[in-house]
């Protein structure tokens, strides 16, 4: 259950920018969420729900952006998607796969009054 | 900042037009939506506090490693054969994390090492701020070996870096040959893996090679070691490699 972690942290962060910018009151947070990073989306859906109790963020609409893998091959250069951590390289077979897109956990945005 | 014109930080009276230092006017209204592109990684804090760790452990020549597998996979075995063989070497300090218990950090304390133990209550894997807070306890001296013993799972630990020079995972011939196509992530995390309980394959349908290679598709990066803790094997070339690294450090 780290994604109760990852919730936490997203609280966090989107608190201190709140109270830096003297606001008490976050309508929308976005997050881009890889589907590589290792986070269980539903889990950390669950784990958001729980986390923003009795904070600023209590009514904020959370916006989840979920960011495809996609993978190099090191060997042939083919750009492809990737499901899983350890896929192949659909073209030439090799494991040589630098992961370009799908590890993001960001918060891109909040939108505070 | 002011959110409408992005001019720096000044005190905002909300529900009134309000004069700025650089000769205009704009009106600021509490309802007024504020957009923030923050763009910020979650574990960012984790990471800031890992690196400060990473820092501190740096500027004393200590090799710190994270060793992390699931439970029952031979982690503190390992260190425990590891502290008899090196103990007299390198100064040695072991950070023990586990949901509950100090048995582990007993079983380390019995062999005349500093230990710490983190109890994380329901919480699955160590924070760089708790291992920040053991390394104060310690207070481990210049040129040391720190390893720290991560809470028996192979799934959350494998996202929070704690300020470790190496990641170590631990996968044992009795949890069958395909755990690194199946817990993945903790697998490209690591820098080493050590397949512990080698003596016991010829009893199990683990193939050794199968598992190596396993290993090697999911991260092509990995240095691999095959042991017993419990009968010594291979425990030397695993020693050696410490003991290099360790030097690297200075």
């Amino acid at each position: 259950m780290h994604e109760l972690s990852i919730a936490q942290s997203i609280v966090e962060l989107a608190e201190q920018q709140a109270l830096d910018h003297h606001s008490s009151y976050i309508e929308e947070v976005e997050l881009e969420i890889g589907r590589l990073a290792g986070v269980e989306l539903q889990t950390l859906e669950f784990a958001i729900e729980s986390a923003v109790k009795g904070t600023l963020l209590e009514k904020a609409v959370i916006v989840y952006r979920y960011i495809d893998g996609e993978g190099r091959c090191a060997e042939c250069e083919a750009l492809f998607p990737m499901e899983v951590l350890f896929s192949p390289c659909p073209v030439c077979g090799s494991y040589f796969v630098k992961i370009e897109k799908g590890k993001e956990l960001r918060i891109k945005s909040i939108v505070i009054k | 900042m002011c959110g409408t014109c992005g001019c720096g930080e000044h005190h905002h009276h909300h529900e009134h037009d309000h004069e700025h230092g650089h000769g205009h006017q704009h009106p600021h209204h509490h309802d007024e939506r504020i957009v923030i592109n923050l763009e910020q990684d979650i574990l960012q804090r984790n990471n800031l506090l890992a690196e400060r760790n990473r820092g501190y452990f740096e500027a004393k020549h200590i090799f710190c490693l994270n060793l992390m597998s699931s439970p029952g996979s031979g982690k503190t075995s390992l260190l425990e054969e590891t502290v008899r063989r090196l103990k007299e070497k390198h100064p040695l300090y072991v950070v023990e994390g586990d949901q509950q218990t100090s048995n582990d950090a007993d079983r380390i304390a019995a062999l005349d090492i500093p230990v710490f133990q983190v109890n994380t209550g329901t919480g699955c894997h160590l924070e760089a701020d708790m291992v920040n807070h053991a390394v104060k306890h310690l207070a481990p001296v210049d040129n040391s070996i720190l390893f720290i013993e991560n809470v028996g799972n192979l799934v959350c630990p494998a996202m929070f870096n704690l300020g470790e020079a190496k990641k170590v995972v631990i996968v044992s011939t009795t949890e069958g040959d395909d755990k690194p196509l199946k817990y993945p992530h903790i697998f490209v995390e690591a820098d080493v893996c050590i397949i512990n309980k080698v003596d016991l394959a010829p009893y199990l349908d683990t193939d050794v090679e199968v598992l190596r290679k396993n290993i090697l598709n999911v991260n092509h990066h990995m240095q691999i070691f095959e042991v017993s803790a419990t009968k010594g094997t291979g425990m030397e070339a695993w020693c050696n490699w410490l003991t290099d690294e360790c030097t690297k450090c200075k």
